[in-house]
């Protein structure tokens, strides 16, 4: 009998490309569409507010693309877990002056927490995504590494799978470029071939992270408060902290003479620090909740403190920069950069490579000034 | 691998004598029966044939039967057109927390529309009590709807009880016996309805096809305008196939409808009373007798109702869940949530469904494959082992 194979369908043209290709490998394929119940009901004349993704026509599409190529396709509930294990990391990270990324949460608690869960509750061993990202096989161990694509490599958000899963995960499409997976799309006549990539929060309508986290969070955390420089003068108020994000320079309503960037967010004293673009470089950073990918590195973690070089991504729209790990235990870490990083963005993750391996990531706490 | 299908209060096939019955009036008698001609005539009679098989089911006139697209339509029909043309006489409604969504949905447009309705919760087997309707009727009260019995939990309501309450009282009384026509015995006299709604593809007839019973007499506004039919009570050229379809396959149920429904008796006794002695912590939902002869619902303790539909799935065996996502609708079942399960046990549910086509080794081989898929979805449940 073949392997089974659990794929997550959103509908969009990965993650069918994903299904089509393990059917042709010969594997016994199983689509899934996570269902996040997003899709309002279109009240009474009024259409829905409708995300990019995962509403109806995700669900419809990624149907539709299961019965061409000849699989079955089943809708799973994932409403409660998106909720409890993704949005309210979500708000309550900015309620805390942070900047989160529920892709990474989702993919560490969704597709490769309860999806694989719920994967084996049919007796199926292995879950694939349209992930842009590979898992090899390197002596006895697994290890995650980077899409062949360097443009749409999707390896950042993946920092939180665990180390032990990466042997029941496959991604089909890391050898393969966005282009690529479009001509094979096109060439098999798959539905969803033109359909554009989304690249919202898929949760959020609109794209509008302000306006869902003001239906979601009561009156009491929409406290005003003051918006100061560096050395404390008050410069202005606002209205929250969850309304800024390191870095930020519009929308502050600040007048002055050299423009001002958000610093930093000030959760205890509830304030927004703003400076010159100078103050949001950072020699170093302090990260917490280490998860690591790779065993060797694990197990030697201790000798990352003799000044191994390595490469990191603060952000997923980055470019891989040299990092060295200065101090490390099992729940928090430091990180230098030789050259200073610009708007290290508390909530974000710090994801470490060599070369296209994925190593490991964590949460930036926050960034510092100098490399102490 | 054998499918077995139990899933018949979801859709029946179509009884091969209906499909057989259907057949001529797509090609050959295709006339549109409000044509004058030879070819209209043809296909009204067809039509007028069905339309005695169906009152005389139900113990009806054939003038008080109209043919609608479904029993959703026809519950849309008798609620929206009943408060329409009754405006002089009130405002208000009373239905159940039970009802299905084609009364439910309508209920709450009209509650927007600024109409008053009053939802009427049943006890913890899912029986609607005919005093509680009695309690909540006021002088404005036009229309009172209590379904016939449940679709997932397949409980049958007192309906007669509760029509001579809401007659007394001067209001019209509806009632949804898709479930129930068919199946049992439906009498619209002996219950004492204004109005009732049935389907045709739950009794192994045809999809899009549906039928409302209004009781000569009631004011009904029409819901479809735009042509003479069904008495300009109902416009659109008629589906004569499935009109026909509906009338056939009612004829076939009223001859064989009792010994079926002593078998489905049986074989349901039999599923239920291997489940609950097989598995631990299962429990019946709705009443173990009052309950219609093909139903069976219980939940299973610390385990979803998806994994164990899926897994059964992927063994050939269809069943339902009250908690399944298939279109982005995921809340827990309104049903087990009224008669006050808690939300795991609404995630736990499973409804199976017997019908004309169930055979006793189907459901040897349930009871036979259905425990071991409990046991290793709760071998990995990591409520279940705390447990004793």
């Amino acid at each position: 009998m073949a392997k089974k194979v659990m794929v997550a369908m959103s509908g969009g043209v990965d993650s069918s490309v994903a299904a089509l290709i393990l059917k042709e490998q010969g594997y016994d394929v199983i689509g899934v569409t996570m269902c996040f119940s997003l899709s309002r009901r279109p009240a009474d004349g009024v259409p829905g507010r409708r995300p990019a993704c995962c509403g109806l026509e995700g669900i419809e599409d990624a149907r539709r693309v299961a019965r061409d190529i000849g699989i079955p396709h089943y809708v799973l509930n994932f409403a409660r877990d998106l909720e409890e294990m993704v949005i309210l990391d979500f708000v309550s990270e900015y309620i805390s002056g942070r900047t989160p990324n529920p892709c990474v949460r989702c993919n560490q608690h969704l597709k490769f927490g309860r999806l694989l869960h719920k994967a084996r509750a049919l007796g199926v061993s292995k879950v694939a995504t349209g992930h842009y990202a590979r898992v090899e096989k390197e002596g006895k161990a697994h290890v995650l590494k980077k899409g062949i694509d360097q443009k749409k490599d999707q390896s950042y958000f993946l920092c939180l799978v665990k180390r032990q899963d990466l042997p029941r995960i496959l991604f089909p499409l890391g050898c393969m470029t966005k282009e690529e997976v479009r001509r094979v799309a096109l060439k098999k006549g798959l539905s969803v071939a033109d359909k554009p990539g989304s690249q919202e929060i898929c949760f959020v309508p609109g794209n509008d992270y302000r306006a869902f986290l003001k239906e979601r969070l009561n009156r009491a955390c929409f406290r005003p408060g003051a918006i100061v420089d560096i050395s404390g003068k008050v410069l202005g108020g606002h209205r929250g902290i969850f309304n800024y994000t390191v870095g930020q320079r519009e929308g502050l309503g600040i007048s002055a003479v050299h423009p001002l960037y958000v610093v930093r967010l000030d959760e205890k004293e509830n304030k927004v620090v703003v400076g010159p673009r100078e103050a949001l470089f950072s020699r170093s950073l302090v990260a917490v909740g280490p998860n690591w990918l790779c065993a060797r590195f694990a197990r030697f973690a201790r000798n990352f403190e003799k000044n191994r070089h390595l490469e990191a991504k603060i952000r997923y729209n980055q470019p891989q920069v040299p990092a060295r790990i200065s101090r490390l235990t099992r729940a928090r870490l430091e990180v230098v950069f030789p050259e200073a990083q610009r708007a290290v963005t508390p909530g974000q993750f710090i994801v470490f490579y060599t070369n296209d391996v994925v190593l490991g990531g964590a949460r930036i706490e926050q960034g510092k000034a100098d490399a102490s | 691998m054998e499918k077995i299908y139990f899933d018949y209060a979801a859709t029946t096939p179509a009884d091969p004598q209906v499909l057989e019955a259907m057949k001529p009036f797509f090609h050959e008698n295709f006339g549109n029966p409000s044509s004058i001609h030879s070819f209209g005539r043809e296909a009204r009679g067809a039509m007028d044939d069905a339309r005695q098989k169906v009152s005389s089911f139900l113990g009806a006139r054939p003038e008080e039967i109209i043919f609608t697209s479904s029993g959703t339509e026809a519950d849309n029909f008798a609620l929206f057109g009943v408060l329409w043309a009754n405006a002089a006489k009130g405002n208000h409604v009373v239905t159940t927390a039970i009802e299905h969504h084609a009364v439910l949905e309508p209920a709450r447009f009209l509650e927007k529309l600024g109409y008053k309705v009053t939802s009427v919760r049943p006890d913890k087997d899912g029986i609607v009590h005919p005093e509680d309707i009695a309690a909540a009727m006021t002088d404005q009260t036009v229309l009172v709807s209590v379904m016939h019995a449940n679709n997932e939990i397949g409980t049958i309501q007192p309906i007669k009880e509760i029509a001579s309450l809401v007659k007394e009282k001067g209001a019209y009384m509806h009632t949804d016996a898709v479930q129930t026509v068919g199946h049992i015995p439906v009498n619209v006299d002996d219950l004492h309805v204004d109005l009732l709604s049935l389907s045709a593809h739950k009794f192994y007839g045809p999809k899009g096809v549906g039928c409302l019973y209004v009781r000569k007499g009631t004011r009904i506004a029409p819901f479809l305008r735009g042509g003479g039919q069904e008495r300009h009570r109902r416009a659109s050229t008629e589906n004569i196939p499935g009109i026909v379809g509906c009338g056939k396959a009612l004829e076939i149920c009223s001859r064989s409808m009792a010994s079926e429904a002593a078998e489905q008796t049986r074989l349901r006794d039999k599923l239920m009373a291997g489940v609950q002695k097989k598995i631990d912590r299962v429990y019946l939902n709705g009443h173990a007798v009052q309950r219609l002869p093909n139903n069976v619902n219980f939940s299973v303790e610390y385990i979803e109702g998806e994994s164990m539909l899926l897994n059964l799935d992927m063994l050939g065996v269809a069943a339902s869940t009250g908690s399944a996502c298939t279109s982005g609708d995921l809340e827990p079942s309104h049903v087990l949530l009224s008669i006050g399960r808690p939300h795991e046990l609404c995630h736990g549910s499973i409804r199976l469904t017997l019908g004309r086509y169930t055979r006793e080794e189907e459901i040897d081989r349930f009871l036979d494959v259905f425990p071991k898929i409990v046991a290793k979805l709760r071998a990995m449940s990591p409520l279940y082992d705390k447990k004793p």
